[in-house]
């Protein structure tokens, strides 16, 4: 009796854990979408900030994160897929000792904190190679950044593609390279793509990077000029909440960038999650 | 050939002329071959003739299908795996420095012990060696495909769909499909591996009797664990233990009168 009476307290308390995160994000959420649905219509949506900032949309916000994304998906899908098919594929070519040094950086990578990648980029891109605080420093930033996750998700896909494939596929006389790019790869796109879209994802809602990069506090001319300043979505929500001269009245902006990267991101998630349960399913 | 004098078996004309004219096709020379330390195949000594099915069946582990890996070179996938002695296909070494290996595998054909048809329609599954080999432009790819798949007994099963996934096919289908996939091509000889340990008898009846018509055209080289099936459908048995052929004779012989002692043990069921 005493024993089941410690069991049924100790699940509820674990139960109560377990509805206490779920409770803190929906609340968050709530919170967030409650105060940002208010500000959403087609005005917000399209139109740069005005009144100095204190009012207006955040259209120019949106086109810069959207340039940055896709600039970044350019860069580094290519950059992390090539380096996901070298270790599952080419690891046996090369000294082990080579493979481990490559691992150990990935895994290095992966930790690193963002802003130190902002450092980098700052570092590295805007004034070493001299591209200067432009969209295509923050891009190419915050695609190191995505690196390690398209790369793990990316290598653990390929390496998920059954065995037999590829020795069909050599056994009639294919190349090693010609069974990756026609077996391999295709069979490992939905794992790759979902890869992909995390590792965007996290991109899309980074700060620290794109505020040492180039990200502007308000242009008054937007362009779709790669090598020019930007604003986005992440960045204008921190200029919003601190730098502005009156943050109480830009309130309802915050809201309303904050409830659409939020969607953003969710839902880029969600398509990962979809997608490899319908992965999943038909590979049964 | 004179030992069959030597049982006083009656001889019959019509197969002893078919056993003579056999060209050589595949000639293993003095061949051995390690995994590390493994020794695994010992001292291999035969000669496999053209257009004929060969079986080669013994025990699990024998290294029958080391053996059959070594005719298509999809031992070289295997890093620590090393090999002494020659195997020659038409009097060519097929492991000497000039040989084109892909070129060897679209000539030497291979079904695996699971079907493995990729996760393609049943058209491109078939058209995948055509393609890759650059065989064929679009018009001949259709007749090629269609021929590969009525050459595997399956084109009647699945000429309505050719773009549904291979994946919906049944086991036998699959594995004819894998067939077809390696005939598409053009391959002169056709190494099966325990190609129908994973069938039902019905699947594997038919595949049998694909493999009777497909040694009209090509050199057929089968491994199996399966006695019954060695003896229903292969020409030439070699029996094979630890790495060792023990017995290599018509496939008649093997069953009725085996010289080796492991032989019968083996055939009558004593071991396996």
């Amino acid at each position: 009796m005493d024993k089941l009476r410690k069991e049924k307290i100790f699940f509820s308390l674990f139960k109560l854990i377990s509805l206490s995160i779920v409770s803190i994000v929906l609340i968050t959420l709530f919170f967030i979408f409650a105060n940002g649905l208010s500000v959403f219509n087609l005005d917000f949506l399209t139109r740069p900030p005005e009144q100095g900032m204190l009012g207006g949309g955040i259209s120019s916000p949106i086109a810069g994160t959207i340039m940055i994304m896709m600039l970044t998906v350019i860069f580094a899908i290519p950059l992390g897929v090539g380096a996901a098919i070298f270790l599952s594929e080419y690891k046996e070519n090369v000294d082990p000792k080579v493979v481990r040094i490559i691992r150990l950086a990935i895994n290095n990578l992966a930790g690193v904190p963002s802003i130190v990648y902002g450092l980098l980029g700052l570092g590295l891109f805007v004034l070493f190679m001299n591209l200067g605080f432009s969209v295509l420093s923050a891009s190419l930033t915050l695609s190191f950044l995505t690196l390690p996750v398209i790369i793990a998700a990316s290598e653990e896909a390929i390496k998920n593609v059954p065995h037999f494939y590829r020795e069909a596929s050599l056994a009639l006389g294919a190349t090693k390279w010609e069974t990756i790019r026609n077996v391999v790869l295709p069979s490992a796109l939905p794992g790759i793509l979902t890869a992909c879209i995390l590792g965007l994802s996290r991109a899309a809602g980074e700060t620290a990077p794109l505020l040492m990069t180039g990200a502007a506090y308000y242009l008054p001319r937007f362009s779709w000029n790669i090598f020019r300043q930007f604003m986005a979505l992440s960045t204008h929500i921190f200029y919003m909440a601190t730098q502005s001269p009156n943050p109480d009245l830009t309130r309802p902006i915050q809201y309303g960038t904050i409830s659409l990267l939020l969607f953003i991101v969710v839902s880029m998630n969600m398509t990962a999650i979809l997608l490899r349960a319908h992965y999943r399913r038909k590979l049964r | 050939m004179m030992r069959d004098i030597k049982y006083k078996k009656p001889i019959d004309p019509f197969e002893e002329i078919i056993f003579q004219k056999a060209e050589e096709k595949i000639e293993f020379d003095d061949f051995n071959l390690w995994y590390d330390d493994n020794y695994v195949l010992k001292d291999i000594d035969i000669e496999i003739k053209s257009n004929m099915i060969t079986a080669f069946m013994g025990p699990s582990g024998c290294g029958k299908s080391s053996l059959l890996r070594s005719i298509n070179r999809m031992n070289d996938l295997i890093p620590e795996c090393r090999y002494t002695g020659e195997i020659e296909i038409d009097g060519i070494d097929i492991n000497s420095p000039n040989t084109d290996v892909y070129e060897l595998r679209k000539k030497v054909g291979m079904v695996f012990q699971k079907s493995n048809p990729f996760p393609m329609s049943i058209y491109d599954n078939v058209a995948y060696g055509p393609r890759i080999h650059k065989m064929a432009n679009r018009n001949l790819l259709d007749q090629l495909v269609e021929r590969s798949l009525r050459e595997a007994a399956l084109w009647e099963e699945v000429s309505d769909r050719l773009d549904d996934d291979s994946l919906s096919l049944s086991g036998g289908q699959q594995q004819r499909l894998c067939i077809a996939r390696a005939i598409a091509v053009e391959p002169e000889i056709i190494l099966l591996d325990e190609p129908c340990s994973a069938l039902d008898p019905i699947a594997t009846a038919k595949i049998e009797v694909l493999m009777r018509k497909l040694k009209e055209k090509y050199t057929v080289v089968l491994v199996t664990h399966n006695l019954q099936q060695a003896a229903r459908v292969s020409d030439m048995t070699a029996f094979m233990y630890l790495g060792k052929i023990i017995e290599f004779d018509r496939t008649k012989e093997i069953f009725e009168n085996p010289r080796e002692e492991l032989t019968e043990n083996y055939i009558t069921g004593k071991f396996g």
